[in-house]
């Protein structure tokens, strides 16, 4: 079962696909690509089930979600050194210290739209 | 013809933008507005209870509180002390968001208020995303949850500005690793000003009350 947070995100990807269709003069909206960061945790499953039901009547009915994930990635901020968080383990593998700056895995964003 | 249409927006930019708008109004008005967020049963409005009797002398408070669908919260933080309590029913959605807020703000006469505790609805995944436009977000770790939280959620712990862990009165009935917590906080919020006290007891609330006048002066 989808939690219920996806249904207004959904529907501020809808919102933002049509605005950027609309302005182009397009008919149809084939595809949207969505990139997300792996901390984000927003589940594709769920968008994907909100999806079907409101882009109906609309011009990106039926249209194809695509999801780019984004691993993270952290920096030290001792070492420097940069890693990917281990889900149980947040510190830095070579120097132990905590403290980092994110490098990647916060995004959020609809990146392009294909349209008819 | 298929063509692509670079966009490059953030997905929730018109919730940010209305965030903005209700700060601006909260700025106007001179009101410190606090975001408390928790998992369910953390101990939000068990901190609203012990808070609003601790700043009734020095600020008037009023509270929104969101909820799925009753208004239990309300009711207790109106009976503690808030000069107004605002309930929003979030009809099934799991977090507030900024037009909730928005409405809210509508129904509090703000020149009759110096602070403003937005209680959100218990879940450590959404609220975090979705900012409402308050000067603070406080978020409110208990010791029986774990202390593996800010590893599972990670978004929750990056966005706030103040943590409480509350309930320390029940850290010698429970395996909790402080050091492990204190940890996996430090990485992803470097310095976050921390608060462990216990509303059971009063431990720790001290710290709490003088970190929100102190913002308040600062603000005012």
């Amino acid at each position: 079962m989808p939690s219920m947070h996806e249904l207004p995100v959904t529907q501020s990807i809808l919102e933002i696909a049509l605005k950027h269709a609309e302005k182009a003069d397009a008919k149809r909206i084939t595809d949207l690509h969505i990139v997300m960061g792996e901390l984000s945790k927003l589940v594709d499953e769920s968008i994907q089930f909100y999806w079907d039901m409101i882009a109906k009547d609309t011009i990106a009915e039926g249209a194809n979600l695509h999801f780019r994930i984004v691993p993270a990635e952290f920096q030290c901020m001792a070492c420097f050194e940069k890693y990917k968080p281990d889900s149980k383990e947040f510190s830095c593998p070579n120097c132990g210290a905590v403290g980092v700056k994110i490098v990647a895995g916060e995004e959020f964003s609809l990146e392009a739209i294909d349209v008819e | 013809m298929t063509q692509r249409i670079p966009v490059v927006e953030r997905i929730l930019s018109a919730n940010d933008e209305l965030a903005e708008e209700n700060k601006s109004r909260l700025n106007a008005a001179n009101v410190f507005a606090v975001n408390l967020m928790a998992s369910p049963g953390a101990g939000k409005t068990s901190l609203i209870e012990q808070t609003l009797p601790r700043l009734a002398e020095k600020l008037r408070v009023a509270v929104v509180d969101g909820d799925i669908a009753t208004s239990i919260d309300a009711d207790r933080a109106a009976a503690a002390g808030a000069i107004v309590a605002v309930q929003v029913n979030t009809g099934g959605e799991c977090h507030l968001d900024a037009v909730m807020l928005h409405q809210a703000l509508g129904q509090i006469e703000l020149a009759t208020v110096d602070m403003l505790l937005v209680e959100n609805v218990g879940n450590l995944v959404c609220p975090a995303e979705f900012r409402l436009g308050t000067h603070k977000s406080v978020l409110i770790a208990s010791i029986p949850e774990g202390d593996d939280k800010p590893y599972k959620y990670p978004g929750m712990y990056r966005g706030v500005d103040a943590l409480v862990i509350n309930k320390i009165d029940l850290l010698p009935y429970i395996n909790f690793k402080m050091d492990y917590f204190q940890r996996g906080v430090e990485a992803l919020n470097p310095g976050l000003v921390t608060f462990p006290l216990s509303c059971s007891t009063g431990e720790g609330l001290d710290a709490w009350v003088h970190w929100i006048l102190e913002n308040v002066k600062r603000k005012a």
